[in-house]
């Protein structure tokens, strides 16, 4: 029964996505993936891996996804397109990608028997770091080192995004607000962010020890900012606004702030001191979250258009 | 063939697919907005094979390998990023395209060329 | 766990420092803003210049690898970072790249002070570090999916980099290089999923030391240097590059062209000489040579026929990164003799390392070029050289590493290679090693001989430049010259840290 549901599942996915390939429509082929985003999130469930479909949910699919549409609103109708292939070209590619799918295919039916796995010695470990959730203690203990280089990669992607402003305008607000805001977006922007709020404060606090943590609850906040900017009720910062440099920069300098100290009160850089594994972690996650949440809604609301206020 | 089809390696196959149709859509796609369209499917195939990865590795309690999870989180974090940049700079370059057609193009974004 | 592991040695720390000390300072120039973004570079260039000849000099000195185990969680778990001689050899050559390059921008920055609101200057200053970091954490990376994010971080610091112009023509060579680059880390990220889905494990010390006979890691690993080879604009996945080079300002294409495209060249030769399958590196080996090869030729004779100048040293860019690829066949090793101790082996890393400095001078004359004359249109520059002596020496000696004259480090690094070609029996590599260095010869004599040309009406600058600016080319230049005093044999520095590797597979 079970394997019904996850066939028809997959066999649902598989469709969405070819669907979000031929569909001629931009806007249809975006929302397309959308649903296919949030149908990922299930796949994830299924894995048995609920923080990865929390963070599906709330960024591959929920921000990508707000991320294109708004992309797609700008370009309609003034996106250039290339030459379209022929047809032989593209049958000579779609056989490729097919071979692909098939080696790649095989390769997941024969992969090592016994799984080799890490899950006996993260498990082993995880009394050391206080916390409850493994993938937590993988992402701020074991592998600390990738989970603070990324949170370098999406500051230098909002850098990189800022720096497409015209000169002049450089260090001040992106536009979010549409010309037009429905009315329907002005009535939640004003009932759904102290839920949200609450929502994204509890996935980071039990994000130590059950599913949930930084990115998913940053993206909750993240997504309650610009549902507040893009109703009209505040407008955005101004890029070079001091409040908003500390909330991006606060996470990654803690974390490299603990690193150090690391390296003089415990074992080395990024290592944590006997019992006060947890509350550390904690207090990284804590600036983290707000750091995702700012750089997220700054990712989404794109570089800015108005000179600063002077 | 139902021991092969446990979950993970039929989400392990589903994303094997999605490999597939993703780097279709990057080559064969006309439009810009739907190559970067392609490269999320692509990655989001490629982060199922991560899970099926995962699941088969579940033991000593966890029903899955936590490692593979938190690689991919971190995975999905940087496509987001990426999604966004490749977003910016399409957008910047209709509007600069529509602009040198206009011929409003700003002479103060020549100032930065050395 | 097994008895061979990463353990942290003395001034393992340095490694740290390395990746870390400029993401440190972006956020830094981030959270200070605009005005003191140069006084904090230049502050890091320093001191990033001195953990590097630190790294360098304990290497020698203690002739073992440096390690550190992050957060003293080992791998598998936990992640390692590792320099062995050729890693040390690339990080004080990125750093000596880096620091001239930001001396450089430094000067040229101060002839345009506030223009944009420092809009790109600042931009400038933040990517330039983040760079720094991310090509020092491939270098001691020894984690795969560490690499990834390392890779990644690369992509983000050099795409904005090549658009800061904000010209529509850069922003579109900008978008093109980052789904190329994009798609790159995706198919090296697949592979990565693979390998631990095989052998639980992502460390390549590790898995260096495995059996390694399975198709599926043959399959992972193809994937990985496909992805790789889209990064490092391996013929004929080269397009991306030269718009992309040609487009960014001086100082940022001087980076993309001599460092940025290294870092995938560097994990390609780790992948295939520490966790492919003997016979699959040989057959990887082979057609990575053949694509070198066409890389050389096609892209040489492309470079021959660019008009502007910056888009002329973009295109030798690919052709000289060819030279890197035939290294694999060549260096291949045999029972008695290890890969690192072939004389291929010390000809591609001297033919890294020469390339690099060759290349960032002739980019940043090339900036002084186009400062002074508004341009760098080729044909209308006949008598530069007496307007600009110094950059026009600059571009001269340079272009002598490229061709593979003596006294130059790319003579040197050409001589070993073609030497290898012949003894191994490769007539068609040495005939394209030569072939390569006429034609370079080529477009670099293009280019001395309309600096040296007496044109009816002479070219004057428009503006004076600064000397300094000139300096930095030459210095680069030189510097690419002195390499060719390196003796013509197997080198010490790049051997380091090599034994320990081969030895781990032995009780």
């Amino acid at each position: 029964m079970t394997l019904l549901l996850d066939l028809a599942l997959v066999a649902w996915l598989l469709a969405l996505a070819v669907h979000v390939v031929v569909q001629r429509g931009e806007r249809s082929a975006i929302i397309a993936f959308l649903a296919f985003g949030l149908l990922l999130g299930l796949a994830w469930v299924r894995l048995a891996a609920p923080d990865v479909a929390l963070t599906e949910i709330a960024i591959g699919g929920g921000g990508t996804g707000i991320l294109l549409l708004r992309a797609e609103a700008v370009l309609r109708g003034r996106g250039k397109e290339e030459e379209p292939m022929t047809r032989a070209g593209k049958l000579a590619v779609a056989v490729g990608c097919a071979a692909i799918s098939a080696g790649l295919g095989l390769a997941v039916l024969s992969f090592a028997s016994p799984a080799p796995t890490l899950a006996p010695a993260a498990a082993e470990a995880l009394g050391a770091t206080g916390l409850g959730n493994p993938v937590t203690a993988v992402l701020l203990a074991y592998r600390a080192l990738d989970t603070l280089l990324e949170k370098i990669v999406v500051l230098l992607a909002l850098i990189g995004v800022w720096s497409l402003a015209p000169d002049g305008v450089w260090d001040g607000a992106p536009e979010v607000k549409p010309a037009i805001v429905p009315g329907p977006l002005t009535y939640l922007a004003r009932i759904l962010p102290p839920f949200g709020i609450v929502i994204g404060v509890y996935m980071f606090w039990v994000g130590a020890d059950a599913p949930g943590g930084t990115f998913q609850a940053g993206t909750v906040l993240a997504a309650m900012w610009l549902l507040v900017m893009m109703a009209g009720l505040k407008p955005p910062p101004d890029t070079s606004r001091p409040l908003l440099v500390l909330a991006l920069t606060g996470g990654p300098a803690l974390f490299l702030a603990i690193a150090f100290l690391g390296s003089i009160f415990a074992e080395g850089f990024l290592a944590y001191p006997e019992g006060l594994a947890k509350p550390l972690i904690v207090a990284i996650e804590a600036a983290l979250t707000l750091s995702v949440a700012a750089a997220l809604a700054m990712l989404v609301a794109g570089p800015a258009r108005k000179a600063p206020a002077r | 063939m139902t021991a092969s089809l446990s979950p993970g390696a039929l989400f392990g196959l589903c994303g094997a697919a999605l490999v597939g149709i993703g780097l279709y859509a990057i080559v064969t796609h006309p439009g810009l907005l739907r190559r970067i369209v392609g490269c999320n499917i692509l990655g989001a195939g490629i982060f199922l094979v991560f899970g099926a990865v995962a699941r088969r590795g579940g033991g000593a309690g966890f029903e899955a390998d936590p490692v593979p999870q938190a690689l991919v989180i971190t995975g999905i974090v940087v496509a987001f990023s990426a999604s966004a940049l490749a977003v910016a700079l399409l957008k910047r370059l209709s509007e600069l395209n529509v602009g040198e057609r206009n011929g409003t193009a700003a002479p103060t974004e020549q100032r930065g060329r050395l | 766990m097994t008895p061979f592991a990463h353990a942290t040695t003395p001034g393992g720390f340095l490694l740290v420092l390395a990746v870390i000390l400029p993401v440190c300072a972006v956020l830094a120039i981030f959270a200070c803003g605009p005005r003191s973004a140069a006084r904090i570079a230049m502050t890091t260039l320093a001191a990033g210049l001195a953990i590097a000849i630190a790294i360098a000099v304990e290497l020698i000195a203690s002739g073992a690898a440096l390690s550190y185990v992050v957060g003293a969680w080992r791998p598998p778990l936990g992640i390692a970072l590792r320099a062995d001689g050729l890693s040390g050899a690339m990080l004080v050559m990125t750093a000596l790249v880096v620091v001239t390059v930001g001396l450089f921008a430094r000067v040229q920055y101060g002839l345009h002070d506030g223009a944009g609101g420092g809009r790109a200057q600042t931009t400038f200053w933040l990517m330039l570090l983040a760079l720094w970091s991310a090509l020092n954490a491939v270098f001691v990376g020894e984690d795969l999916f560490n690499l990834y994010v390392a890779l990644e971080l690369l992509t983000f610091a050099a795409v904005p980099l090549v658009c800061l112009d904000g010209r529509a023509e850069t922003v579109k060579a900008a978008l093109r290089y980052l789904l190329f680059a994009l798609v790159g880390s995706l198919l090296y990220l697949l592979g990565t999923g693979l390998i631990y889905g095989q052998y639980g494990t992502l460390d390549l010390l590790t898995l260096s030391r495995l059996s390694r006979q399975e198709p599926a890691l043959s399959a992972a690993l193809a994937l990985m240097i496909v992805g790789l080879l889209a990064k490092a604009a391996l013929f004929p996945l080269h397009l991306w590059l030269p718009p992309a080079h040609a487009g960014a300002p001086a100082p940022a294409s001087a980076v993309l062209s001599a460092l940025v495209v290294k870092a995938p060249v560097f994990l390609i030769l780790r992948l295939v000489l520490d966790v492919a399958p003997p016979q699959a590196a040989a057959i990887a080996g082979q057609l990575l040579a053949v694509l070198g090869a066409a890389s050389i030729l096609f892209c040489s004779v492309m470079a021959l026929r660019q008009a502007r100048l910056k888009l002329m040293i973009a295109y030798s860019t690919v052709a000289q990164i060819g030279y890197l690829f035939i290294v694999f066949p060549l260096a291949a090793g045999s029972a008695e003799l290890p890969p690192w101790g072939t004389i291929a082996w010390t000809g591609g890393a001297l033919q890294l390392v020469s390339h690099a400095l060759a290349k960032a001078a002739m980019f940043l004359a090339a900036g002084v070029i186009a400062e002074a004359f508004g341009h760098d249109r080729i044909a209308d520059l006949g008598g530069f050289g007496r307007a600009l002596p110094l950059s026009a020496a600059a571009f001269g000696l340079a272009g002598l590493s490229l061709m593979g004259i003596p006294p130059s480090g790319g003579f040197v690094a050409k001589c070993l290679l073609l030497t290898a070609a012949v003894i191994e029996g490769y007539p068609w590599l040495a005939a394209t090693i030569l072939a390569g260095g006429l034609l370079a010869g080529g477009y670099v004599f293009r280019v001395i001989d309309t600096a040296l040309a007496i044109p009816a009406v002479p070219v004057a600058p428009r503006r004076p430049v600064p000397r300094r600016l000139e300096l930095a080319a030459l210095a680069l230049a030189v510097a690419a010259v002195l390499l060719g005093l390196v003796p013509l044999r197997p080198f010490g520095l790049l051997q380091i840290g090599r034994d320990g590797l081969a030895m781990a597979g032995l009780p």
